[in-house]
């Protein structure tokens, strides 16, 4: 116990210290992309009948606790690896179920605390109500969970930096883009439509943005059961890799 | 008495090259015994299969009796390993890497221990100190102290002087010999072999991957008499 929480604390620091970087950053560009988009087509489109603005905020949120769990937990198992340090966390007796819970629920913690500081900071330009907020929280703990999940794997499959980046750019980018961040996918051509209902984080931020206005593509039960399936898949399988030392103990 | 360390036929393989070629070897408790061998004679290979951070392909080890794979937890905590790579996290100062060290091996408030290890390997004037702003010879230092937070039994120090002044390798080695005097068992690998003479009771020699002499360190030198321990060194190399 008292190795999983220092594991916990010490993964939570490493992100905190510099949190310039790890927190204020992707505030940042989430603010960048809600004036961009926010501002071109704020006049144009109205989604399930709410202003595009304030149907891009929470889309934003989501997308950016994804992007952020996903990136805490890679980079700091690839750093580990590349300079050596992970030794620290492999010598000790900390059983693999309480090393994957450290670093995921770190990671959670950072996609959290970005969410929220994209809420703060778009409130001023969006007017945003929270319908069922407890849809919300579920939503951000298990699509940023998964993510976490994925970045372990990502972090521990990857040998160099710029196969991080493959995988980051190469499957990350494109499944949070193309998730209905920007659009309800039912503005999409039915082939587009229908492919979309195979992307996960579709109903990661179907479900998040139920929570804000009470409506969504998707029945957010049904969404939460796809996001849950695929968070208990990608742990199960992390879990599996870690209790076999694939890659951390050659 | 069961030894502290068993290793039993270990074999390690990297793609073709064969790093551990069957290593047979008991270390009793107490005992200070030195792992020596040229470059790339399997040493850290070995230490690596004990601390569980390299898997063998086959053969068993044993830390105190237990199974380092099936009963890691129990013998990873018997254990305190001094990498030999300079390795350090660049986020935390010397104190906070030692107090999150101590947590990983479920210790919480230990600051009295911590403070005692600062003091023998002289880094209490750095505990404050970035990791990033201590000099090569200080890291390695706090590397020893890493692997002592938790008072181990079994003692492994993988290169510990190497890049260490001598102030520091005199104050080291007093240490080190205090916790081997209260029953800490040592294994130790350096190429100095002036400092495994004088400190080792027992020493194996390493070449390719195999064992090729084990005995006290009196013996080795005794079968080559007025030699020092690095001519025994080589001669034994060339058999
Ligand atoms: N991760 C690895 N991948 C491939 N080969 C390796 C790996 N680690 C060690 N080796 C090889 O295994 C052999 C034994 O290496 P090892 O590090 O155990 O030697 P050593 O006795 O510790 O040497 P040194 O005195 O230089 O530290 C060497 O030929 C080395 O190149
Ligand atoms: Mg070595």
């Amino acid at each position: 116990m008292i190795g999983f929480l220092t594991l916990f604390e010490k993964e939570f620091l490493r992100f905190w210290k510099v949190s310039f970087q790890t927190v204020a950053a992707p505030v940042l560009t989430a603010l960048l992309y809600l004036l961009i988009f926010g501002h071109v087509l704020d006049e144009h489109v109205q989604v399930h009948g709410v202003r595009y603005i304030s149907f891009l905020v929470p889309g934003l949120v989501m997308m950016q606790v994804l992007q952020n769990a996903f990136a805490n937990s890679s980079s700091s198992l690839i750093q580990a690896k590349i300079t050596g340090s992970i030794v620290f966390v492999l010598l000790p007796p900390i059983p693999y179920g309480a090393f994957f819970l450290a670093y995921v629920l770190a990671a959670v913690a950072r996609g959290l605390l970005v969410g929220v500081g994209v809420l703060l900071a778009t409130v001023w330009f969006a007017e945003l109500k929270v319908v069922a907020p407890w849809w919300t929280l579920v939503f951000a703990l298990f699509g940023g969970g998964l993510f976490a999940a994925l970045g372990m794997i990502a972090g521990i499959w990857s040998e160099k930096f710029d196969q991080l980046a493959a995988f980051q750019n190469f499957l990350i980018m494109p499944l949070t883009m193309l998730s209905g961040v920007f659009y309800s996918i039912y503005t999409l051509p039915t082939f587009w439509q229908g492919l979309s209902h195979y992307n996960p984080v579709f109903y990661m931020i179907d479900g998040f943005r139920y929570g804000f206005f009470g409506v969504s593509d998707v029945a957010p039960e049904t969404s939460l059961a796809v996001v849950v399936a695929c968070f208990a898949a990608v742990s199960m399988l992390t879990l599996r890799l870690l209790k076999r030392g694939w890659k951390l103990r050659g | 008495m069961i030894p502290a360390v068993s290793i039993v036929d270990v074999v390690k393989h990297f793609g073709s090259l064969q790093a551990l070629a069957g290593v047979s070897l008991d270390i009793e408790q107490g005992e200070f015994f030195g792992l020596l061998g040229p470059n790339g004679a399997g040493k850290t290979t070995l230490i690596s299969s004990l601390a569980g951070l390299i898997r063998p392909d086959s053969g068993t080890i044993k830390v105190m009796g237990h199974d380092v794979i099936r009963d890691f937890r129990e013998a990873r905590r018997l254990l305190g390993v001094v990498p030999q790579e300079l390795v350090f996290d660049p986020f935390f100062n010397v104190r906070e890497t030692l107090r999150i060290q101590s947590g990983y091996f479920g210790i919480r408030k230990n600051d009295d221990w911590i403070d005692e290890i600062l003091e023998h390997l002289d880094l209490a004037s750095k505990a404050d100190v970035n990791m990033r702003r201590l000099s090569g010879g200080m890291k390695r230092r706090v590397l020893v102290a890493q692997a002592l937070v938790h008072r181990p039994p079994v003692i492994v120090l993988d290169e510990p002087t190497a890049g260490v002044d001598v102030e520091l390798r005199q104050g080291l080695w007093q240490f080190i010999r205090r916790l081997n005097g209260e029953g800490h068992t040592i294994i130790l690998t350096t190429h100095y072999l002036e400092e495994a003479e004088a400190l080792c009771n027992r020493i194996a020699l390493m070449k390719q991957g195999r064992v090729i002499a084990l005995d006290t360190t009196a013996n080795l030198m005794a079968a080559h008499p007025g030699a020092s321990l690095e001519q025994v060194f080589v001669r034994t190399m060339q058999q």
